[in-house]
């Protein structure tokens, strides 16, 4: 927003102003009061009543019931999070588990963009289109379709079990790899389009001029392709990377009760154990955690546009 | 009088004239088919060591194509190619011994200028200091020494156009390919980088081959020149010949500025052909013997600044005179072209031009001057269809 230029305007109109006001506006009420709340949530204590924590701001008693409000609040909850070792694992685990379905996004998605990149020009819009096209699927009603292609008795293990590949049903339900296909196939598209834009504004030109130097084309893909395409690597693997770690819908539905991720131990916090100030203080402390890759994408994409002049 | 000949040759060096000397490349009835269109058609060419040979003609004339082919990035559809002796069939590109200078530079974004010209040297696996004395070498011979750590984004047209020059010279290719290479710059900078082409093609003494649509480019660096259309060559020679004697009315079109007359061949003698314009207004007298019958008809191609033009009609006795009144004149500052009206229909006009060697005269060539043209018998070319 501050790269509006009117260098030759010092003064700014009042409809200037309200056009800038309204992303502010907008991030305000809807991310910054929100936050705010649930901050103050994880400050206070869980107690039995409507809402089900103390303190609550009593505006009828004027600055004197905020100050008292206020005085009452607690690092308590944050100091829980490190004492009972379910918190410290669920966030690991949610990494881990984020970071390997990334890899494992990236190493199908890799080909799908380059494959994309390198088609014929009249096949792309339609390429590109069914890259999209499970979008207009309900997530949660793929997510759901999965469970009955990989149960026991699934789709899967039919088709294996027929073909003689396998003697009994795999168990993969209700597993770390049911949430690894999960994440890996509910991403995927995320993904891909920034893959394939990078890759596709890739001058070909390029990759002549690396053959006509002496470099054969598997090793301009390395010296040449790769390089170039890492903006759009690193952007998709951000866009899987930063919503996989918070993923609840995946694991409660697909993995196991031993499937550890943050996104349940807080949902179990909130609706189980109707304790909203520890749940508030898991998700502050995820926000954190997911604030941290969220800057270094944004350096890489700052880095990427200086790099561009 | 002594023997006339055609125009300045670049340097004493015409390999091509000597039927015993090997073509260093040789392609050998090459076509390259795209579907249904034929890029280039049935196409012999000999170019020779150390020669700058340019391939001229308009876009979609076949050139970059014979070219592409040569890199190995195009296969011929049928025919040979041979460079230093060896069939390029089937040798990849990143195998041949050629390097090209990519009309839009292509160089590597994500490297310094420094490895851009070391890339190629590298995948020969040459030992580190022969690498770093053969980039040090290039940036010196292109200029860029200051700028080798910089990124390609970082530096103007003219540079770029330098590194990627630099990029194809290092490995010392056997032919340096050069496609468009100069399209990018200005003027001013073209011309320069064109002399400059010409030095490091003499210093290096390779072989380069230059493709363009140009044909002041073409005449300026290169020693032979082949005019092609419709991927086939039309002319291969120096340039003076192509301008001076051009062998069909594409190729005196295509090159420069030129008088195209419609005529009758009237008389022809071991002397010389005698012409009568198709408007019948005036008779040419030319000493080449052509091969056209009394009757047929030609054209005669003479270019502006071989026809005199004075003012007046007083001069008598010259060879060939024609009558006419100014109609419009270019003024270009060195010199004027001078169109003149020859006979009752609009399009009978025939540029002259007059160089401007003085700043003041007395009476200049105005509009609607009656004036007096003239050439000599050997000015122009005559060609048929």
């Amino acid at each position: 927003m501050s790269e509006l230029h009117v260098p030759a305007q010092p003064k700014r109109t009042l409809g200037g102003w309200l056009l800038i006001a309204v992303p502010y506006v907008w991030l305000l009420i809807f991310f910054l009061a929100p936050f705010l709340i649930v901050f103050k949530i994880s400050l206070s204590q869980v107690a039995v009543a409507i809402p089900p924590y103390v303190p609550t701001f009593d505006l009828a008693e004027g600055w004197n019931g905020i100050w008292d409000s206020v005085s009452e609040f607690s690092f308590e909850n944050y100091v829980w999070l490190t004492e009972d070792d379910l918190y410290w694992k669920s966030y690991l685990s949610s990494v881990v588990i984020a970071a390997i379905s990334t890899l494992l996004t990236l190493i199908i998605g890799y080909p799908i963009a380059y494959g994309m990149a390198r088609s014929p020009q009249s096949m792309r819009p339609t390429l590109l289109m069914l890259v999209i096209l499970p979008f207009w699927t309900s997530f949660l009603i793929r997510v759901y379709a999965w469970i009955g292609i990989l149960k026991n008795e699934g789709l899967l293990n039919q088709l294996l079990l027929t073909l003689g590949i396998i003697d009994e049903p795999l168990v993969m339900m209700n597993t770390n790899i049911a949430v690894f296909i999960g994440i890996v196939y509910s991403y995927l598209p995320f993904l891909v389009l920034p893959l394939y834009a990078s890759l596709e504004r890739l001058d070909g030109s390029l990759l002549e001029a690396a053959e006509d130097l002496g470099c054969p084309p598997w090793k301009a893909f390395w010296k040449i392709t790769l390089p170039l395409s890492l903006p759009g690597v690193i952007a998709g693997c951000f866009l899987v990377f930063i919503p996989a770690v918070g993923e609840f819908v995946i694991p409660d539905l697909l993995g196991g009760s031993n499937t550890l991720m943050i996104g349940k131990t807080l949902w179990v916090e909130f609706f189980n154990n109707r304790d909203w100030p520890v749940s508030s203080a898991v998700a502050v402390i995820l926000l954190l955690i997911l604030v941290i890759p969220i800057v270094l994408f944004q350096n890489q994409q700052q880095k990427m546009a200086e790099r561009e002049g | 009088m002594a023997k006339k000949s055609i125009g300045p040759v670049r340097r004493a060096y015409s390999p091509w004239d000597d039927p015993e000397k090997a073509p260093f490349i040789e392609f050998r009835n090459v076509t390259k088919k795209f579907g249904d269109f034929t890029a280039v058609n049935n196409l012999s060419l000999k170019i020779y060591e150390r020669e700058f040979f340019a391939l001229l003609g308009g876009s979609g004339c076949g050139k970059t194509t014979l070219m592409r082919m040569l890199a190995g990035f195009e296969t011929p559809t049928t025919g040979q190619i041979f460079l230093d002796g060896q069939d390029l069939a089937g040798i990849p590109p990143f195998k041949r011994p050629s390097n090209m200078m990519f009309q839009s530079y292509a160089l590597f974004p994500h490297m310094s200028v420094e490895k851009n010209i070391a890339f190629g040297l590298k995948q020969d696996k040459l030992p580190a200091s022969e690498v770093d004395a053969r980039v040090a070498e290039m940036l010196r011979l292109t200029k860029l020494e200051q700028f080798a750590k910089r990124r390609p984004h970082q530096l103007s047209g003219g540079q770029r156009q330098r590194v990627a020059l630099a990029r194809s010279l290092a490995k010392r290719p056997k032919v340096l390919l050069l496609d468009e290479p100069l399209g990018a710059l200005d003027r001013k900078l073209r011309e320069e980088t064109q002399f400059e082409l010409m030095n490091i093609q003499e210093e290096l003494k390779m072989t380069f081959l230059i493709v363009t649509h140009d044909q002041e480019e073409a005449m300026t660096v290169a020693d032979r020149i082949a005019v092609m259309d419709k991927g086939e060559l039309v002319q291969v020679d120096t340039p003076a010949e192509i301008y001076e004697a051009p062998n069909s009315k594409f190729v005196a079109d295509f090159i420069g500025d030129i008088n195209l007359i419609e005529a009758n061949v009237t008389e022809k003698s071991e002397d010389g052909t005698k012409l009568r314009s198709v408007a019948d207004n005036f008779t040419i007298d030319s000493d080449q013997v052509t091969d056209a019958a009394v009757g047929d008809r030609v054209w005669y191609a003479i270019r502006p600044e071989k026809v005199r033009i004075a003012q007046g009609r007083r001069e008598k006795g010259l060879p060939n005179r024609i009558d006419g009144v100014v109609w419009d004149i270019a003024y270009l500052g060195d010199m004027s072209i001078i169109h003149s009206k020859v006979g009752d229909n609009d399009k009978d006009t025939l540029r002259a031009t007059f160089a401007n060697v003085s700043r003041m005269v007395e009476n200049p060539i105005t509009w609607d001057d009656e004036v007096v043209m003239s050439f000599d018998r050997d000015a122009g070319v005559i060609l048929k269809g």
